[in-house]
């Protein structure tokens, strides 16, 4: 395929010609998306970091250099460490749950042939609908009796009644459930694709084998489900420790009562920032948010890169 | 199938169904609640004994929801097809261009994804007080117009178009812009379609950004609206709930035209695991 040096040299020109038309296209294409990155998400992120090295509020001009003082004026205030408290708790309580329910809800609807997709489209409707309308619903449905319904739910099944977001023990682990039960939906759709790719072969091979149901699970599909239940894990953990909606408009004017024992993160950085102005000191309580979904982030590829092939 | 597989797929569908009405209760209770007049509200049964529309006309006549509606409306559907032409534009750049600090630029706008966005709030209200963008359309949207997901995404599917194809109309005379709007873009639809509607979605739902950066109840968007109107109407849980059904109805029936879409966009965004 060797031809004469005359014929390729203008045909080499016209392909550099072509190629650095490309290249321009290409940064043109590329110019204002870029712009957007750099000014929108970058350029804050630096922004963020260095306010929180400065003594500032929004209304006075002055920015003072003050050093690692805010990360110390946070860890020294006790309404920060229970909200960092709280949000480990949701986490805790929240993450778990979800994992398992929904892995539970796949496998049954693996099960089954018939409905599977309208069983999938009733269980991801809270999924879709407005977080801030869900929490409202629950709300009123955590009432007191005799108007609360879960409530009046109990009392029929003769159950005592329960104080549900009244109480300071009870309110978090009330916003844990409605949460809950508004992410099932998205694992489960994620499960049962995860489940649909697992090779027949595989069961059938260990069915011959004589495996028994029990077997199955735990030795095939669980194993092989790995890497979704990771990864399901990990978005669920850094939603629970993003937790805010839920908070501000199931707890009594969204102070995240009652007294803080529902306060997360969140909405500690939101009070600090647009109640108190306290620029400053949020933007620190930011930077721990960021670094704590940086460390599950790594840990999470960490995990990801050990796992074993089958 | 033996017995055992008969019974296991019995108690499936009972486990399935009673799931299925605890996770639809929640629904069913807001709309029945909306339904009922005040004196109605405090009573413990389930189904109103006089049902009314009365709150869904006192919501429209009394209170800024339909103009809450129609905030949430244009920043949703503005955002979406931003999203759908950037992303689509920078997926299709990345996956189809060769050009020098191609990789580099790749990573840097998927490492944004690392950053929350409550990290970005305090410098995005600083920027928007100082811009002059606090109450306006243009300070609820600027901070989701383009997505580092969306663009993953795009990317992928982008990659999957032959070379060949794309040559061939450059032949033809078509332009590179021609080339990745009618070429380029109608091959990828479907994972445009699923990126589009998860986005409006989102964008209907938000509530922290619009929370912070709007001020004048005039702008508030629906979620926003909900909440304050809420929690200024604490004993009337029937017009709490009235509201909650208005603002919750239309995403049920973008829904359920949409499911497949849905589901799809979804599955695609375990992609990343």
């Amino acid at each position: 395929m060797k031809r004469g040096r005359d014929s390729v040299a203008p045909l080499w020109g016209e392909i550099v010609k072509l190629r650095h038309k490309k290249v321009l296209t290409a940064y043109l294409f590329l110019s204002i998306p870029l712009l957007f990155f750099a000014f929108i998400r970058f350029y804050p992120m630096i922004s963020a970091f260095y306010m929180s090295f400065t003594n500032w509020n929004i209304i006075s001009p002055v920015r003072k250099f003050v050093g690692l003082s805010n990360y110390v004026g946070i860890f020294n205030d006790p309404v920060f460490m229970i909200s960092l408290f709280n949000t480990l708790k949701y986490v805790l309580y929240g993450v778990p749950s979800v994992i398992v329910l929904s892995l539970a809800l796949a496998l049954l609807l693996n099960n089954v042939t018939k409905f599977q997709s309208f069983y999938r489209l009733i269980y991801v409707m809270p999924y879709i609908t407005p977080i801030v309308a869900t929490s409202w619903v629950w709300r009123w449905m955590y009432q007191k009796p005799p108007i609360g319904v879960i409530n009046n739910f109990l009392s029929f099944l003769g159950l005592p009644a329960r104080n549900f977001l009244m109480s300071t023990t009870e309110a978090l682990p009330s916003i844990v459930a409605t949460t809950v039960w508004g992410q099932i939906g998205y694992c489960v759709i994620i499960f049962l694709a995860g489940l649909q790719n697992i090779p027949k072969e595989y069961l059938e091979a260990a069915r011959v084998d004589g495996a028994n149901r029990r077997q199955l699970l735990f030795k095939i599909t669980i194993p092989l489900l790995n890497p979704v239940i990771v990864f399901l894990s990990v978005t669920q953990t850094i939603m629970f420790l993003r937790i805010f909606t839920q908070v501000y408009n199931m707890t009594d004017q969204g102070l995240g009562g009652p007294l803080n024992s529902t306060l997360p993160l969140v909405l500690y950085i939101y009070q600090k920032a647009f109640k108190s102005f306290d620029m400053g000191t949020a933007a620190a309580a930011t930077v721990v948010l960021f670094l704590m979904i940086l460390a599950i982030t790594v840990l999470q590829l960490k995990v990801l890169n050990r796992r074993v092939q089958y | 199938m033996t017995r055992s597989d008969r019974m296991v797929k019995l108690v499936s569908y009972i486990v399935l169904s009673a799931l299925a009405i605890v996770m639809i209760f929640p629904f069913f209770w807001m709309v029945l609640s909306s339904l009922k007049p005040f004196r109605e509200i405090y009573r413990p049964y389930l189904f109103p004994k006089s049902p009314t529309l009365a709150n869904f006309q006192k919501i429209m006549s009394a209170s800024l929801f339909p103009r809450w509606f129609l905030n949430s409306l244009i920043v949703a559907l503005s955002t979406t097809f931003s999203v759908m032409f950037f992303d689509s534009l920078v997926g299709y750049t990345i996956a189809k261009y060769s050009f020098p600090g191609r990789n580099i630029i790749f990573l840097f706008i998927l490492s944004t994804l690392m950053i929350p966005t409550e990290m970005l709030i305090i410098p995005w209200y600083v920027m928007s007080s100082r811009l002059g963008w606090i109450d306006t359309y243009w300070g609820i949207m600027f901070p989701g117009m383009i997505t580092a997901f969306g663009i993953f995404l795009m990317k992928q599917f982008m990659e999957t178009i032959p070379d060949d194809l794309l040559d061939a109309a450059r032949i033809d005379g078509v332009s590179e812009f021609g080339i990745f709007w009618r070429v380029a873009l109608p091959l990828v639809k479907p994972a445009l379609a699923s990126l589009a509607i998860l986005n409006f979605i989102g964008n209907w739902n938000a509530f922290l950004w619009p929370l912070i950066v709007v001020s004048k109840p005039g702008m508030y968007t629906l979620p926003v609206g909900l909440a304050t109107f809420s929690s200024e109407n604490l004993m009337h849980w029937e017009l709490i709930m009235t509201g909650a059904t208005v603002s919750t109805i239309p995403l049920i029936i973008v829904f359920l035209i949409f499911q497949k879409q849905i589901i799809r966009g979804i599955m695609l965004s375990g992609l990343k695991g």
